[in-house]
């Protein structure tokens, strides 16, 4: 007597009691806070609100909580609240160039006005374990310095005021904010929407994707012209008030790439640039955007089309952690009427090679 | 902390309208791909947000819902959905395909036939039915609009030739209305012919990507095949263990690790109808029920 596998609702509940029980894990050890998870672990923070496309670190914070860690659930967590909100208007372009900056620094030129700062950074560490931050470790204070009067100019505005570089293309106040995430993504796509495509996409994709380039997969050379971290100012144009309204200040992380030129017989040659944006302190991020946003602009520039890097279909299709996350794991989900499907026709086909390859033997025999 | 509060059927209304519009325009032009700006639910991608999405923009208070996957309405991730909409438009729920206006499903059409001013709204994981021959859209686009389906016929002569039989068991593609090659989603070909003529309105969901496309009642749907090689349906063929059916998709089940095996309905809806008619197959039970519990 056979009884139909019943049960699933149950099963499902239990298993999110037991979701929840796991996520607290050992109950004698403390609770993480929120705050503990945006001030010490900021730069998981700093991901899952780029990835996430939503700038608040209390959210993210309690994202990476119910997430148990894992980044890119959280940042499926945050995405998913994030469609749900309304939107008011695009803000007016922030300037980097009036970025507060922590941290600035050009690979380009020994020295550049307002200086290289180091800042915050991982950069020239040793990466040996520390024991001391096992625990109970208080950090000395941080070195304070004077304040610059000098302005910290993008490298790549230097460059462009004598035209080494291509000029940035002009925004056009007029024209709408493309947004990929609220009209459906036609091919091919204009930089914009590249760029929104990016800036959301997967840091570990666009990272390999960024090696790949520079190990030859569609090569466009290039040198680390500025990656400036710091605080701008975000403004809304009031269209009551007629004027723009600053919002507060965000986290940026920027990146310039400058790579080999292009020029023709009735165009000077100058660089090319490759852009990456991202909250917070994201210089992975922001590097490999650049390199891989470059690598999409390879018909732009007459490039021939050759790796996956410069492959706009490709690039876009693949680059979301949350879509490609979803539909590998939808494998879990049962697919048992389909096999069956596939099994029977696959012992047809076994069944009628076997035949054929009976026959011929039984023919001899019957001689 | 911003606390989230949500619409009727979860969607905000503005993007219900939009989704409607596609769902128009998608039963406008019978097995066309409609592009829409598809949002991000809070369920995963390839688990049923292109079909949430519809289902959240076509359900009123007074409908009454049913969701299967692979048949079943009471497998892991039908209740999953089923609860969903139970708690955000705390619309009425059946098992009971008759009963239900709109059904949502995941692998499978029902048994029991359609009938008019019912939706049937499919889970799509890949909406274009070229994307294994051709990868890329911008191409299959092309070829959708010049009607240039060459490629497919080639690709089932090729399955012929190797094989002897079209290998294609499920997602078997159809032409819908005489126009566009369409993928009826990975539902076994068995299913093919309950979508031609059928009474009931047919929507197709894609949410990862982005496309919606329907079969308004009473379309002519046709399964790809050659003369010599007619579309045929695949069925196990033996009666079902728990209800006796011969006419039911089944779904094998392996009993123990010596090769042993029954096939039953997969279609729970059917099976435990037809049960409770007083059918009977070899290896009748009374289905065990879920007990409730609080």
């Amino acid at each position: 007597m056979y009884v139909a596998v019943k049960g699933g609702e149950r099963a499902i509940e239990n298993a999110h009691r037991l979701l929840a029980h796991e996520r607290r894990g050992d109950r004698d050890v403390p609770e993480l806070s929120l705050p503990q998870i945006s001030e010490q672990l900021s730069l998981g923070v700093d991901r899952v609100m780029t990835e996430g496309s939503l700038y608040d670190r209390e959210l993210a914070a309690l994202a990476i909580k119910q997430a148990r860690g894992d980044l890119i659930e959280a940042i499926f967590l945050v995405r998913a609240f994030r469609a749900t909100l309304p939107r008011f208007g695009a803000t007016e372009p922030v300037d980097t160039g009036a970025m507060q900056v922590r941290r600035r620094i050009s690979s380009t030129f020994k020295d550049i006005p307002g200086g290289q700062i180091l800042g915050p950074t991982f950069d020239y560490t040793h990466r040996l374990l520390d024991p001391q931050l096992a625990g109970g470790f208080s950090p000395e204070t941080p070195a304070v310095g004077e304040a610059s009067a000098t302005a910290t100019p993008r490298v790549t505005d230097i460059l462009g005021r004598d035209g080494l570089i291509e000029p940035s293309p002009a925004a056009d106040a007029d024209a709408p904010v493309g947004d990929l995430t609220r009209e459906p993504l036609n091919f091919p796509a204009d930089r914009d929407l590249r760029l929104q495509n990016l800036a959301r996409a997967d840091e570990g994709f666009l990272l390999a994707l960024g090696y790949s380039s520079q190990r030859g997969y569609g090569r466009n050379h290039p040198f680390a012209g500025e990656i400036r971290f710091g605080e701008v100012e975000v403004e809304f144009m009031a269209e009551d008030a007629g004027f723009a309204v600053p919002l507060g200040s965000i986290a940026l992380t920027e990146c310039q790439m400058v790579n080999q030129f292009k020029g023709s017989a009735t165009e000077a040659p100058c660089f090319t640039r490759g852009y990456g944006l991202a909250f917070g302190q994201s210089e992975r991020k922001t590097m490999s955007m650049a390199l891989v946003d470059r690598s999409l602009r390879a018909r732009e520039l007459g490039e021939e089309v050759i790796a996956p890097g410069q492959d706009e279909e490709f690039v876009m299709s693949h680059s979301d952690n949350v879509q490609a996350t979803g539909f590998v794991e939808h494998l879990k989900l049962p697919h048992y009427v389909d096999f069956q499907s596939e099994l029977g026709l696959l012992r047809k086909l076994r069944q009628e090679f076997a035949e054929a390859n009976e026959a011929p033997q039984m023919q001899e025999a019957a001689e | 902390m911003n606390a989230p509060a949500y619409n009727f059927a979860y969607l905000d209304e503005q993007t219900k309208r939009m989704i409607r519009r596609a769902i128009l325009k998608a039963i406008a032009i019978p097995g066309y791909q409609v592009p829409f700006a598809s949002r991000e639910m809070p369920m995963p991608y390839g688990w049923g947000t292109g079909g949430v999405q519809v289902t959240a923009a076509i359900l009123g208070p007074d409908d009454v819902l049913k969701v299967i996957d692979q048949g079943s309405d009471d497998t892991t991730n039908a209740i999953s959905i089923r609860k969903f909409f139970g708690k955000t438009a705390g619309v009425a729920t059946t098992t009971a395909t008759a009963d239900a206006t709109v059904i949502q499903t995941r692998h499978r059409i029902p048994e029991a036939p359609l009938h008019a001013g019912q939706v049937l709204v499919y889970q799509v994981p890949i909406p274009e039915p070229l994307r294994f021959l051709e990868p890329r859209e911008t191409e299959t686009r092309r070829m959708h609009a010049l009607g240039e389906y060459g490629l497919m016929h080639v690709k089932l002569y090729e399955d012929i030739a190797r094989f002897g039989h079209i290998a294609t068991s499920y997602a078997y593609p159809v032409k819908v209305n005489a126009r566009y090659v369409m993928d009826p989603s990975p539902t076994p070909k068995f299913d093919n012919p309950k979508m031609d003529d059928c009474p009931a309105l047919q929507l197709f969901g894609a949410g990862r990507e982005k496309r919606i496309y329907a079969i308004p009642p009473h379309t002519d749907v046709v399964s790809l095949d050659f003369e010599d090689h007619p579309f045929t349906r695949y069925r196990f063929d033996a009666p079902c263990a728990l209800c006796g059916a011969g006419d039911s998709y089944l779904d094998e089940i392996v009993t123990d690790d010596k090769g042993g095996r029954m096939f039953v309905c997969s279609d729970t809806d059917y099976c435990e109808s037809r049960q409770s008619a007083g059918h009977r197959g070899s290896e009748s039970a009374a289905p065990h029920k879920e007990r409730a519990h609080g």
